[in-house]
């Protein structure tokens, strides 16, 4: 047997069986990835159609005729846009840094081994994934009892911890060793100190890494503001108002026609597209400058909670 | 036999309670010298008793008649008369029937595939390659579920979407897709799979990474072909990972993907048979009908068989292999 396979050089590198399962590999994954691009580029295509020409034929993976109409349209009278960014962007910023100054700081407190209450605290965060009140009594609680409704609190404060979040942060504490803590104790210095000087700043991909999936909550949040703002505000979530633009027939109108626009047929075809480019546009501008974070907080939260 | 356990048991207490309260004693003590790591715990305490707990004892809706006026304790209580009602128009078991079975179908497909595709991924050589296709696969999972929706506008509508365009052009007879119940199933899970299957596999595809390539070499100077490459030291070194991911969605099975499904179907009638699950009707229930009491019923029904699932997955989990645990 020994012999048998000491005479087999290294041609096994070349061997049919390889070449065929990486060509396999080669050609699925493109096929895959093509898969999950080519709705974008539909999407972009139909947003920079003739709406003539899509009421003829129908949507198409190329555009059908060129025309940046619909774009025109939304910046004509930008004032709905312009004011759903403003309060996406103001929600994710703030709830960015207070989610994630919170978010840190449980994480260290209860990953430190000398803090007694660390695990009663942690079964008081995880039981809230375990069981819930429910949608509705929760809606009673937040719109009623705490009188948040048409309020844009009630989206903010309800999206700024998550326990799935925490137990993240606490797996990524995991990482720092207990001497660095040990030796901030040995200095004097408190434990808010011992994390804000010396904890902090180990702890920055584990930053990045909760602070982009809190900032993809605010960023892509739609249902909340669909139960808690409905039409009471003036200005929705940017994805709300995506959601508005294409679930219900008299949105389109109204946030873009405004006063100067009186149209019977609207573009409203090529205009559902140029919207939804317009709300996704920017995430997925900065996507590929912030995904390697994205890929390790799947992975160090994957599995262990 | 009497005295002896009589004996033990005056004695028993002697012997621990000094101990018992100096364990008190020194725990409170641990405490009140930590006192600023409960500080910093104090707001993600206040967070979750307002949001989290606040609203559990409206749970008790799911047993009154609720209206507005009387509010959650002041409207007349009905005993089990929701479920009841729930149960015999058979709305309760469609809702879970659908709920386990896109669950299922998203589990064992979905798993399949992501397997399939860390293994592939693993093959590709090119860097450049390998990370312009795994940043269009995980895009998906990174865009507003709302972009769904718009997606599916686009290719399924009857007037202008993209399906009945190729389907006028070939010279057939466009489909009224959206009163197709029948059709929902596949597009749901093609969505679902178009969603979620590039994120999932980057588990799968860490864990081939971190596999110790001294193996492979011992296989390659054995003979060993890429199929048994594949068939003997990939499949199964990913084993514990499937089998924990497995029963922590089998944990989860009473729980659907509500944004997805909402986007997609809304408030379309014609597709509940086929297409309602229990996060919409709930939804639904609660905001197009305005009915807090079955809509309480039937979510905390689905909070309560929830939890006793995860529990049992997770009691299962610990006896295989105690870290993976949940708690």
């Amino acid at each position: 047997m020994t012999t048998a396979t000491l005479d087999k050089p290294r041609k096994l590198k070349l061997d049919s069986s390889e070449v065929v399962l990486r060509s396999v590999s080669y050609v699925t994954v493109t096929l895959f990835a093509l898969f999950c691009a080519l709705p974008f580029v539909l999407i972009v295509s139909a947003s920079f159609s003739e709406e003539s020409q899509i009421m003829e034929h129908g949507f198409s993976l190329l555009p059908r005729g060129f025309s940046t109409a619909a774009y025109e349209l939304i910046f004509r009278s930008p004032r709905q846009i312009i004011g759903s960014y403003a309060v996406t962007i103001t929600m994710t910023v703030l709830g960015v840094a207070v989610g994630l100054a919170i978010t840190a700081m449980t994480g260290f407190a209860l990953q430190r081994k000398d803090f007694p209450l660390r695990n009663q605290i942690s079964f008081f965060i995880y039981f809230t994934t375990l069981f819930s009140a429910g949608l509705a009594p929760t809606y009673l609680w937040v719109a009623r009892t705490l009188g948040l409704r048409g309020s844009y609190l009630a989206v903010f404060l309800q999206l700024l911890l998550s326990p799935w979040l925490i137990i993240l942060m606490k797996n990524f504490c995991r990482s720092v060793p207990y001497e660095v803590v040990e030796s901030g104790k040995i200095d004097g210095a408190g434990d808010f100190r011992i994390f804000a000087q010396l904890v902090l700043p180990m702890l920055k991909p584990a930053l990045a890494t909760i602070g982009l999936f809190l900032a993809l909550g605010y960023w892509n949040e739609w249902y909340l503001s669909s139960l808690y703002l409905g039409s009471t505000v003036e200005f929705k979530p940017l994805q709300y108002y995506l959601y508005n633009i294409i679930n219900t027939a008299n949105a389109l109108r109204n946030s873009v026609a405004g006063d100067n626009v009186t149209i019977t047929n609207l573009p409203s075809n090529t205009l559902k597209m140029a919207s939804a480019v317009v709300a996704t546009g920017p995430i997925v501008l900065v996507y590929p400058f912030v995904q390697k974070y994205f890929v390790s907080g799947i992975t160090v939260g994957a599995v262990k909670g | 036999m009497g005295m002896q356990s009589t004996e033990r048991a005056v004695e028993a207490p002697a012997v621990t309670r000094p101990s018992r309260a100096k364990g008190y004693a020194s725990f409170w003590k641990g405490v009140s010298h930590s006192k600023m790591l409960l500080l910093m715990c104090l707001p993600a305490i206040v967070f979750f008793l307002v949001f989290a707990y606040g609203p559990m004892p409206g749970a008790y809706i799911a047993f009154t008649n609720f209206n507005y006026r009387d509010g959650i304790f002041g409207s007349p209580f009905v005993g089990m008369k929701n479920f009841e009602f729930l149960i015999k128009s058979g709305q309760l078991w469609l809702l879970t029937k659908n709920t386990v079975l896109y669950n299922l179908a998203f589990i064992v497909i979905g798993n399949v595939l992501q397997i399939g595709l860390a293994i592939m991924l693993n093959e590709i050589r090119s860097k450049y390659f390998k990370k312009v296709s795994q940043a269009l696969m995980f895009l998906p999972y990174f865009v507003s579920v709302v972009l769904i929706g718009v997606i599916a506008f686009n290719l399924l509508n009857y007037d202008t979407g993209a399906v009945n365009a190729l389907i006028l052009e070939t010279g057939g007879n466009p489909l009224k897709i959206y009163s197709m119940a029948g059709l929902w199933p596949f597009i749901i899970i093609i969505a679902h799979l178009w969603q979620s299957t590039g994120y999932g596999s980057i588990v799968y595809f860490a864990a081939i990474m971190g596999l110790d390539d001294s193996m492979f070499e011992a296989a390659a100077i054995d003979g060993a072909s890429a199929w048994q490459r594949i068939r003997y030291i990939i499949l199964p070194s990913l084993k514990p990972t499937f089998i924990i991911l497995l029963l922590f969605a089998l944990g989860g099975i009473m729980r659907g993907n509500f944004g997805l499904f909402w986007n997609l179907v809304g408030n379309n009638a014609q597709l509940y048979q086929t297409t309602d699950i229990i996060e919409t009707s709930v939804y639904r229930m609660l905001v197009s009908q305005n009915n807090f009491t079955t809509s309480t019923a039937v979510g905390l029904y689905q909070s309560l068989f929830g939890f006793v699932l995860v529990m049992t997955v997770n009691w299962i989990v610990r006896r295989i292999n105690p870290d993976y645990a949940l708690f």
